[in-house]
């Protein structure tokens, strides 16, 4: 039986790893886990296999915005129909409910300020029930999905040792 | 005419022969930042994050000062706490305790304080190079026990009794492994430990380093959780290898305060006290690292059932070790020497690994792989490996 854990935080480290690998790390066979990762997928629990990229060292036009919003909650629905709505669009890439002094954070990425700044006032602004927005730019990542960016990659190790 | 340097230094210590792979190292340093390097003996993790921060904090807090001898009570403390909740033993932190400069110096102040010229100490070999080169400093005379891949690296129980004599003075045991990621259990230890009641005056130096990196119990195995040895085993351990602590420098030792006693005064002369940011740093290891420390056995075991499956479609015979972060397969098949091999194949295809003479000469035939490494380094190096074999073994058909 495959310890699901230990599965998930297997590809989560590196999801390139062959089922083939895996069953090794894992001691078990491989179509145990290509039937183990296909049921995760089934039951939602790996929504998909990315990439971490640094997209500044594209010289892509990328701009990235953490999108604060107040909303007064909806009879039988309460935020779930504007998050619903706001997560239709492609460029938000994540979004959450949030306890404190606002409800539903975006993260919301576009080529340019402007852009952003339509999003906000043509797209979130009019929806009946959004009581005001707060919007943040992301000047620069250090650490993102529990990589640090700018690490070097040197060993420091001696080249030997006994 | 130039000044006889030689005449001046110790012939105890000319007499003590430089690592048998001098060669191989120069080599390897040479090559360093060109190779995949599984010749390391450490572990490739950062010191967890709340460790480092705890000896950060003590150099804000002005621990900057020389600690007591033995170690600062909150340290030995923690230490204690630690054994008791890990080995379900006690030791007391006011006598059985003293904290050293990595667990070399605790081989080393054992060493001194146990020997007489002569006395004979027992090593079990292939192990640590630190081992013999600690007795013959203190006019020890080493009497090795060669284990075997056949018997999966452990110590056997009747060479253990064909080896004692009435000069033995203590027995050194490293398990789990460097180098051969041996481990010995429970039951073997149980083994070990009848020997040992035969013989009363045996002293046992059990150096337990790599004691958290076990991949077949969660519960350390010890000669100290015998009741009836404890009495005359000195413990050597530390943070090193389990919490990816080795430049700290910080490790400790336990045994009854008979024994620490003139350890300490070694110690005290010698070191004065061991890196006081270290020792405060250790306090949070010992207290709250637990998990940081699963999750980097975790780890070391899926890349350890890598290594294993790579020897095997390499075509190496290999025990399978649990223990440390090393395999040791024979590659005797190859017809090439451990030395021969290594620089072959760090010449050839790029890997560095460690001819398995340099932990003793029972280690010949064998190399020492360490999987302190990255998984993508250990995949391409066991594809590596097998290209080579491959080759090696073409190259004798033709020959």
């Amino acid at each position: 039986m495959i310890n699901r854990m230990e599965l998930l935080r297997i590809i989560q480290n590196d999801a390139r790893l062959t089922p083939d690998n895996i069953a090794i790390m894992l001691d078990c066979d491989v179509a145990e886990v290509e039937a183990e990762l296909s049921a995760l997928s089934n039951e939602k629990i790996i929504l998909g296999y990315s990439a971490q990229i640094d997209w500044e060292k594209m010289d892509k036009d990328n701009v990235v915005a953490m999108i604060e919003v107040r909303i007064t909650p909806m009879r039988n629905k309460g935020f779930d129909h504007i998050a619903d709505i706001l997560c239709k669009n492609d460029k938000v890439t994540a979004c959450y409910l949030m306890s404190g002094g606002f409800d539903l954070m975006l993260i919301y990425e576009d080529k340019n300020l402007r852009d952003v700044a339509s999003f906000v006032s043509d797209k979130i602004a009019p929806l009946d029930g959004v009581l005001s927005t707060t919007t943040h730019f992301i000047l620069k990542k250090y650490k993102s999905n529990g990589i640090i960016f700018e690490k070097g990659d040197t060993d420091d190790r001696q080249a030997v040792i006994l | 005419m130039s000044f006889d340097y030689q005449d001046k230094i110790s012939e105890v210590v000319k007499n003590v022969p430089p690592s048998a792979i001098r060669r191989f190292f120069d080599l390897a340093n040479e090559m360093k930042g060109e190779v995949i390097s599984l010749s390391i003996g450490e572990p490739d993790f950062v010191t967890p994050w709340s460790i480092r921060e705890a000896g950060i904090n003590s150099l804000i807090d002005g621990y900057t000062h020389y600690s007591p001898n033995a170690g600062y009570i909150d340290t030995r403390v923690a230490i204690s706490k630690y054994i008791k909740r890990r080995y379900d033993v006690s030791y007391d932190p006011g006598h059985e305790v003293l904290v050293t400069v990595g667990g070399s110096e605790g081989l080393d102040i054992a060493a001194r304080a146990l020997i007489n010229p002569g006395d004979e100490v027992i090593i079990v070999e292939p192990c640590f190079v630190a081992y013999k080169a600690t007795v013959l400093f203190a006019h020890g005379v080493p009497v090795v026990i060669e284990t075997r891949q056949e018997n999966d690296f452990k110590l056997m129980p009747e060479e253990l009794e064909a080896a004692i004599t009435s000069k033995t003075k203590y027995l050194i045991l490293g398990y789990p492994s460097n180098p051969t990621g041996a481990i010995m259990t429970m039951e073997e230890l149980s083994r070990i430990k009848d020997v040992l009641l035969k013989h009363p005056n045996v002293i046992v130096l059990s150096d337990e380093l790599y004691c958290e990196l076990n991949y077949d119990s969660s519960k350390p195995a010890s000669l100290v959780c015998f009741e009836e040895l404890k009495e005359r085993v000195i413990m050597i351990n530390g943070f090193s290898k389990s919490y990816a602590m080795t430049g700290f420098r910080i490790g400790y030792v336990l045994g009854p305060s008979e024994l620490i006693a003139p350890m300490t005064k070694i110690h005290q002369y010698c070191i004065m006290c061991s890196p006081s940011m270290a020792q405060l740093a250790i306090v949070e290891a010992a207290n709250n690292c637990d998990e940081a420390v699963s999750e980097m056995r975790d780890e070391y075991n899926h890349r350890r059932r890598i290594i294993i499956q790579g020897l095997k479609d390499a075509g190496l015979t290999c025990f399978t070790p649990m223990g440390a972060f090393y395999a040791f397969p024979s590659i005797k098949s190859t017809g090439l020497s451990s030395e021969e091999f290594c620089e072959r194949f760090l010449k050839e295809k790029r890997v560095a690994i460690v001819p398995g003479n340099a932990f003793g000469a029972c280690g010949e035939g064998h190399v020492r792989i360490s999987y302190a490494a990255s998984l993508d380094d250990i995949i391409e190096a066991m594809k590596r490996l097998k290209d080579f074999i491959n080759k090696i073994k073409v190259g004798n058909i033709n020959a």
